[in-house]
């Protein structure tokens, strides 16, 4: 394969039992790109980013890390890679510093060798550096675990949804860490559900009970959406939906935030609309017209 | 080597951040020898009696007497009936009676043989027997002087057999268990704690973030094995400290042979712990099978009661049983003194058993799912 990729997919496959987690999985990562597998729970984020980790066989295709192949080489693999499980994996019952310590030791390097790249974010842990990692916050937790993902320099970061549970500020601080890991030209495989942090990535891979969607940057995948798109708000919005969803031009209606974004069948004037939702009683009534985000996307093309 | 003492360094770290383990392992061993030593004793002593002497002769109240002076037997009552007797026993006031029968004396001498009947409670048939076999002594020994004191010749003892118990001649309880005792404690360390502590790096889910490590699985094991191997032994030495300094137990034979013998059990012992390590998912089902074996063993290793009685299956089964083979080579070795060439055998079945038990749960610890 070709070794100046980060990450090389081909072809994955994956089944437990009759569920197909994975059904062929095809994609790159470039070195220093911070990629985004973004899709709902259950859709195989997991499952791909073990596979590339070397935890888990896939029935089918290979993958590599570089020029290391994920099966063949594993060790090598298990040398160069940073990897973040979706559940704290760390020793609740050690401190900061000595589950820090402890994992530089494993790789052969200390926390002192490697002290740039991870000062920013270890700065913020330092007050507690002798706390014991349980009785840390979730975001702490998080930052601790990346910490030690980062404290033997790998050079491609796996981050399974690093993010859930976090509140947003914490969510937040993290994607500003991950971009200036990236600057280290650390390559960065992030899976998350929350399509919001879709627009933080250079890329993202849209996945859904295994397959993949759609592979674009944002701005690429958003502008494949073709529908008009419109925002529709009112007082009542669950009733709003109902009868959003009975209006002929209609395509797709979902709530989204305070409003119902739209997506019509064909281009219409917004008066249409208007005076079809004044007819079914409805208040304050509010159109429109908005660009698509990753999330339009997803809805779109998971129905497809 | 250097990420060994890392894992080490981590483990101990782990393992002595909880408050509670380092008092534990202090004062398990001296709570367990204190208790159990004291408690498992197979001596019956104060059994409650009741004398039905229908004779109430000078005869009859001498045996009562030798009965009441013994330490075994507590005169609980006297009653005229057997029935009155077995009413006692029946609201478990008392354990035996023993029936004199009307001209108890006047037949005695008159050198007739004379019946007592002696009526025990085998509710629990090891007291019952026990029970039992001492009245009878009691009385044997209340016959023989009778008809010595009436210068008669004595025909029942014309052979008297003295025994003569070699290795534990007060045939002290003590002695014999306390070294079994020992034995139990360094199998609880070796085969829950070790098994325990595998599992949880599963339950917790930090198994994950080891396997992407470049640590081996070689060293993965031993780093986990090692402390406890290091503990078991620890706590086998501070136990054969209390032993000697407490109960005074007799080290006879070579304790090099003890350790030595006890490095290669932990070694056995770890293996299963290991073993149910990697067929377990949580510490709770790691437990309840490492208790299932533990109970087993313990059971049937000889310690509280002598394999040569088991029914032959029984037997057989405890070939398999380490636990059994460590209790005797404590006891051979510490009681009796026996020394390389007695033990040669258990060296060997149990040092096979460790390659066989290790060999499996090393390869059926898998790194990859």
């Amino acid at each position: 394969m070709n070794a100046d990729k980060a990450i090389q997919i081909r072809a994955i496959h994956k089944t437990y039992g009759p569920v197909k987690a994975l059904e062929n999985i095809t994609f790159d990562v470039a070195p220093g790109e911070l990629f985004g597998l973004i899709g709902p729970d259950g859709a195989g984020k997991t499952s791909l980013i073990r596979i590339l980790a070397s935890l888990l066989l896939a029935d089918e295709g290979e993958a590599a890390i570089y020029e290391w192949d994920i099966v063949r080489d594993y060790r090598q693999i298990r040398k160069h890679i940073g990897y973040m499980p979706g559940r704290f994996s760390l020793y609740q019952d050690l401190s900061v510093e000595e589950n820090l310590h402890f994992f530089a030791t494993l790789f052969g390097t200390s926390i002192e060798e490697n002290y740039d790249l991870v000062k920013d974010i270890y700065r913020q842990l330092e007050p507690f550096k002798s706390r014991r990692a349980g009785k840390l916050s979730g975001g702490m937790k998080q930052k601790l675990a990346l910490c030690c993902a980062l404290i033997h320099r790998p050079r491609v970061l796996l981050l399974d949804e690093p993010t859930t549970g976090v509140d947003p500020v914490s969510r937040k601080e993290f994607w500003e860490m991950l971009n200036q890991i990236r600057r280290e030209g650390i390559s960065i495989l992030v899976s998350t559900p929350y399509m919001d942090e879709a627009s933080l990535c250079d890329r993202i891979a849209l996945i859904q009970k295994g397959k993949i969607l759609g592979i674009d940057t944002p701005n690429g995948l958003t502008s494949r959406y073709e529908r008009p798109l419109w925002a529709v708000r009112a007082s009542d919005t669950y009733r709003l939906i109902g009868d959003l969803r009975t209006f002929s031009n209609t395509h797709t209606a979902y709530p989204f935030g305070d409003s119902v974004h739209l997506g019509l069948k064909e281009a219409t004037d917004q008066a249409v609309l208007y005076q079809y939702l004044l007819e079914k009683g409805h208040e304050s009534v509010q159109i429109e017209a908005i660009r698509p985000d990753v999330e339009d996307c997803f809805m779109e093309w998971m129905g497809g | 080597m250097k990420t060994i003492v890392y894992l080490l360094q981590k483990e101990f770290l782990q393992i002595f951040r909880h408050r509670i383990m380092l008092p534990l392992i202090f004062v398990m061993p001296i709570i367990q020898l204190l208790i159990l030593a004291h408690a498992a004793d197979y001596e019956v002593k104060h059994i409650r009696l009741v004398m039905v002497d229908q004779d109430n002769s000078s005869l009859s109240l001498r045996l009562r007497d030798k009965f009441d002076h013994s330490p075994y037997f507590d005169l609980a009552a006297n009653v005229s009936t057997p029935k009155e007797a077995l009413e006692l026993i029946q609201q478990g006031t008392a354990d035996l009676f023993i029936e004199i029968p009307v001209d108890f004396g006047r037949d005695l001498q008159r050198s007739q043989a004379v019946q007592l009947q002696i009526s025990v409670d085998a509710i629990n048939g090891v007291k019952a027997g026990l029970a039992g076999a001492y009245a009878n002594a009691i009385i044997a020994e209340f016959n023989q002087q009778v008809w010595m004191d009436w210068g008669r010749f004595v025909p029942a003892s014309a052979l008297e057999i003295v025994p003569s118990y070699r290795f534990n001649p007060s045939l002290d309880y003590q002695t014999f268990m306390v070294p079994g005792i020992l034995v139990i404690l360094v199998t609880l360390v070796g085969m829950f704690l070790s098994g325990m502590n595998i599992v949880k790096e599963k339950e917790i889910g930090t198994i994950e973030q080891i396997n992407v490590t470049p640590i081996r699985k070689y060293q993965f094991i031993i780093g986990k094995l090692l402390p406890f191997w290091i503990i078991a032994l620890v706590e086998l030495s501070f136990g054969l400290v209390v032993a000697k300094l407490v109960f005074d137990i007799p080290f006879v034979g070579s304790l090099g042979l003890i350790y030595g013998f006890a490095a290669l059990y932990l070694l056995l012992v770890l293996g299963m712990g290991l073993f149910i390590s990697t067929i377990t998912e949580t510490q709770q089902q790691a437990m309840f099978i490492a208790w299932f074996f533990l109970m087993i063993f313990v059971l049937m290793s000889g310690l509280f009661t002598p394999i040569e009685s088991m029914p032959n299956w029984a037997q057989q089964i405890t070939r398999f049983n380490p636990i059994a083979y460590f209790v005797e080579v404590m006891r051979m070795v510490l009681l009796k003194g026996s020394g390389w060439e007695e033990v040669q055998r258990h060296f060997t079945i149990i040092g096979g058993y460790a390659l066989m038990v290790n060999g499996l749960a090393v390869w059926n610890y898998r790194k990859t799912s």
